[in-house]
C-alpha cells in the first residue's frame, strides 16, 4: 500500500477511534468506516497540515450534492488517497 | 462575553479582544450562590466569539464560522466579578469550508482559559443576521478605540 494510504489510515484511526486494520482501499469512509462530518473536519484537517494541502472539502461537497459526482469518487479510501496524491503533486 | 475589540491583524491572523466581567449577572445566582463564579463553558464561549469574529474578518463577512469542535479546553483559574480578561485568538488553519483556530484568556498576564477550536463555515442564514453582526463587531471596535483615547487600556 501507498505511504499517503497508511498516513491517512492512521490519521483516521487516531481521529475517530476506528482499528487501523478495519481500513482497507476499498473501505468507504462514510459508509463503511461511519465517519461523521465532524470527524471528517478533524481528518482533513490532519491531512492537510501532514501533506501540506488544503483539500477542496467545499467544492467536493458541492459535486456530490449537485449530482455531478457519487460519493464513492471522493470518499473511498483509495479514490481520497489519489486525490490526495494529486493535491501534493500540483503544489510541487 | 466580547466588550472591545482592540487589534485584527489579518497578516499574522490573529485578533485581541476585552472582557470585564459584569459585577452582578444573573448567572451568578446559581453559580454559586454567595460565591460567583464566571462558568467554564461561558470562558470557552469568550474564546470562540473572538475566534468566530477573526474568522470573520478573514472572509470580509461573506460567510458565518460555527463553533464545531473544542480540543483541549483547560480552565485554570477561577475568575470572579470584575476580573478583566484579554482575549487572543489566532488561526491554525484556514480549511475548505472549515477552519480551526487556538485561542486563549488571559488576567493580569496570568493564562486562565486555552482551547483549540473547530469551525464549520456556513453561509448567513440571513442577510439581517450578517448586517447585525457586522454592527456589533464595528461596536466592539469602537469601544477599544473610546478606552484607548481616553487612556482605559
Amino acid at each position: 500500500m501507498s505511504d499517503t494510504f497508511d498516513k491517512v489510515a492512521e490519521i483516521i484511526a487516531d481521529t475517530s477511534e476506528i482499528p487501523v486494520e478495519d481500513i482497507t482501499p476499498e473501505s468507504h469512509t462514510i459508509d463503511d468506516l461511519g465517519i461523521d462530518s465532524l470527524d471528517f473536519l478533524d481528518i482533513v484537517f490532519a491531512v492537510d497540515k501532514e501533506f501540506g494541502i488544503k483539500i477542496p472539502l467545499e467544492s467536493w461537497t458541492q459535486n456530490v450534492n449537485d449530482g455531478n459526482a457519487t460519493t464513492e469518487e471522493y470518499f473511498v479510501m483509495k479514490n481520497l488517497c489519489a486525490k490526495i496524491d494529486e493535491l501534493i503533486d500540483s503544489k510541487a | 462575553m466580547i466588550d472591545s475589540i482592540s487589534e485584527v491583524n489579518l497578516d499574522n491572523k490573529y485578533l485581541s479582544a476585552h472582557s470585564t466581567v459584569p459585577d452582578e449577572s444573573t448567572v451568578f445566582e446559581g453559580h454559586f450562590p454567595g460565591h460567583p463564579l464566571v462558568p467554564g463553558v461561558l470562558m470557552i464561549e469568550t474564546m470562540a466569539q473572538a475566534s468566530g469574529i477573526l474568522i470573520m474578518h478573514t472572509i470580509d463577512f461573506a460567510k458565518i464560522p460555527l463553533l464545531a469542535g473544542v480540543k483541549n479546553g483547560k480552565i485554570r483559574d477561577f475568575v470572579g466579578p470584575k476580573t478583566d480578561l484579554d482575549i487572543r485568538a489566532e488561526i491554525e488553519h484556514e480549511g475548505s469550508g472549515f477552519a480551526v483556530t487556538r485561542a486563549e484568556i488571559r488576567s493580569g498576564g496570568k493564562r486562565i482559559a486555552n482551547a483549540q477550536l473547530t469551525y464549520t463555515i456556513m453561509p448567513f442564514p440571513s442577510e439581517m443576521l450578517q448586517e447585525m453582526i457586522k454592527k456589533q463587531v464595528a461596536e466592539m471596535k469602537k469601544n477599544a478605540a473610546g478606552k484607548s483615547q481616553t487612556g482605559l487600556s
